[in-house]
């Protein structure tokens, strides 16, 4: 064991906030994971076959990762930003040409923001194409697809708030759509934008779903989601690729192929 | 750790060190043999989270990271002019998420595509791990299908149908895909052979069949949603006349 880490982290102060030594043995690398709050959500040990990235190219984990990005910055934007006509554009062209890196801060929003909604779909994709919704996991699904939705509808709220030509008219063509639903289409278009066209009222509640509400529920269901992933073993593996057998799935690789060709 | 304790029946104890000011494991957990975890039973390569998935996850989050700063510095997010109800862009597009559905609404009215459809769409990704077809995801192509070939057309042939009666234009982004998956489909009970990309075809389910004729509307759809439509949702070529958003 290295002296260095040793002595950093055996003392009374260090063991109060981590209660095991250096991780260099197994025991101890246990422990880092499983008295480990954010770590937790893993097992101690995982199947090699799970972690490799061909299986899911981390597809959930990178959507994960681009919320976090997303609350980083969203978080920043949220100090230069106001709700209001015509406060909004002017902190637009303000993050423009007087923040620092200012630029730079919205441009990682938007193209997280992107790059999240295609990571989600590409995920529901993967994840379909491995067969991975089959029980105990229905329900997971069911509520990757409320997330997917989810994803959508924060993207969809925050395209509003630069309150730019771009911004009015892709909520408008948007919120248009609402309209045809059958008998309450104009209410809800109503409940939606605070009046009948989209103004202040509009701004400031889509600034608050995008900045509260929508969030507040993605990360309610990304908790859930990602527990149930952990109660039901991980991720998904088909049971053929295994050594210790199961019935070989219908759908899958060559290997299986070969058996049902004998 | 079952690996370091090896034939001992009790698996995985934690005991608490001498001074248990300086050790305070407070945990304990004694594991019979017979009951231990499902990762020791599955009889197959496993490695320590920490270091080994741990790893892999920050590398993904650094490289996830980088891209989005890269693309940051090259390409600035757009901003036009301040919003104006009296001046209506042409085109006026959503964003491009929701261009499919945009496209949509050229062949249907907007009740079917902007309710129905996507509606439709939701429930129907609901439902997937509720029925058979999905969980079973057998082989189309078995040892014995009689008729497949032909109900295969006659499907695809009265799907044709219902989309060309009930849409204003041909919706060739629906209808193309559907003929090319259905000639993909046909492949293994044409050719009889069952090994190669041929018999990886043939394992495929109706499932798999289904989804991806859905995954390729959608793609198509948005596609043109983004790049092929101009002044008044016309078709255009983005080569020759650049892109409108």
């Amino acid at each position: 064991m290295p002296r260095l880490p040793a002595a950093l982290t055996k003392n009374r102060v260090f063991r109060s906030v981590v209660r095991h030594g250096f991780p260099n043995s197994n025991r101890n690398r246990s422990l880092a994971v499983f008295t480990n709050f954010f770590l937790h959500i893993h097992p101690v040990k995982v199947r090699l076959r799970a972690i490799a990235f061909r299986r899911t190219f981390y597809l959930g984990g990178l959507s994960a990762a681009a919320f976090f990005i997303l609350t980083v910055t969203g978080i920043l934007l949220m100090f230069y930003y106001r709700p209001s006509v015509p406060e909004a554009y002017e902190d637009m062209k303000d993050l423009e040409f007087v923040v620092s890196a200012g630029v730079f801060l919205r441009n990682l929003h938007r193209w997280a923001a992107h790059t999240m909604v295609a990571l989600v779909f590409l995920h529901m994709v993967r994840v379909f194409f491995a067969g991975a919704y089959r029980p105990p996991r229905e329900f997971n699904w069911v509520i990757g697809v409320v997330l997917f939705l989810l994803t959508l509808l924060l993207s969809f709220t925050g395209y509003l708030l630069p309150w730019d030509q771009l911004a009015y008219w892709a909520i408008t063509v948007g919120t248009n759509m609402v309209k045809a639903v059958p008998s309450i289409g104009d209410d809800l278009r109503f409940l939606l934008l605070g009046g009948n066209a989209i103004g202040e009222a509009a701004l400031l509640r889509f600034y608050v779903l995008h900045c509260v509400v929508l969030p507040l529920a993605l990360i309610v269901l990304i908790a859930m989601h990602i527990w149930r992933v952990r109660k039901d073993g991980g991720v998904y593996l088909p049971p053929e690729e295994g050594a210790g057998g199961g019935e070989p799935g219908p759908e899958s690789g060559e290997e299986a192929g070969e058996v049902r060709r004998e | 750790m079952s690996d370091e304790n090896g034939s001992s029946s009790r698996s995985f104890i934690m005991v608490p060190g001498d001074d248990a000011r300086r050790e305070p494991v407070r945990l304990l957990v004694v594991q019979p043999g017979d009951m231990r975890p499902p990762v020791a039973a599955a009889n197959e390569p496993v490695v320590m989270t920490f270091p080994h998935l741990l790893l892999r996850e920050l590398i993904a989050l650094l490289a996830l990271s980088l891209f989005l700063v890269v693309v940051s510095l090259a390409f600035d997010a757009p901003l036009e002019e301040v919003a104006n109800p009296e001046k209506t862009p042409n085109p006026a597009k959503a964003p491009w998420y929701f261009l499919g559905l945009q496209e949509l609404l050229h062949y249907y009215p907007p009740l079917v595509a902007g309710v129905l459809l996507p509606g439709l769409v939701v429930l129907s990704l609901v439902v997937i791990p509720y029925f058979d077809l999905n969980l079973e995801r057998a082989p189309l192509w078995g040892r014995r299908s009689p008729g497949k070939l032909a109900a295969t057309w006659a499907a695809a042939a009265a799907l044709t149908a219902v989309f060309i009666f009930t849409a204003a234009h041909p919706v060739w982004p629906i209808l193309v895909p559907l003929w090319l998956v259905a000639c993909v489909v046909s492949v293994p009970g044409l050719l009889g052979t069952r090994s190669g990309p041929v018999g990886w075809i043939a394992r495929r389910s109706l499932a798999f069949w289904i989804f991806l004729w859905f995954l390729l509307v959608a793609v198509t759809l948005t596609a043109i949603g983004i790049f092929f439509r101009g002044p008044g949702w016309s078709f255009v070529l983005p080569w020759r006349d650049g892109l409108f958003y």
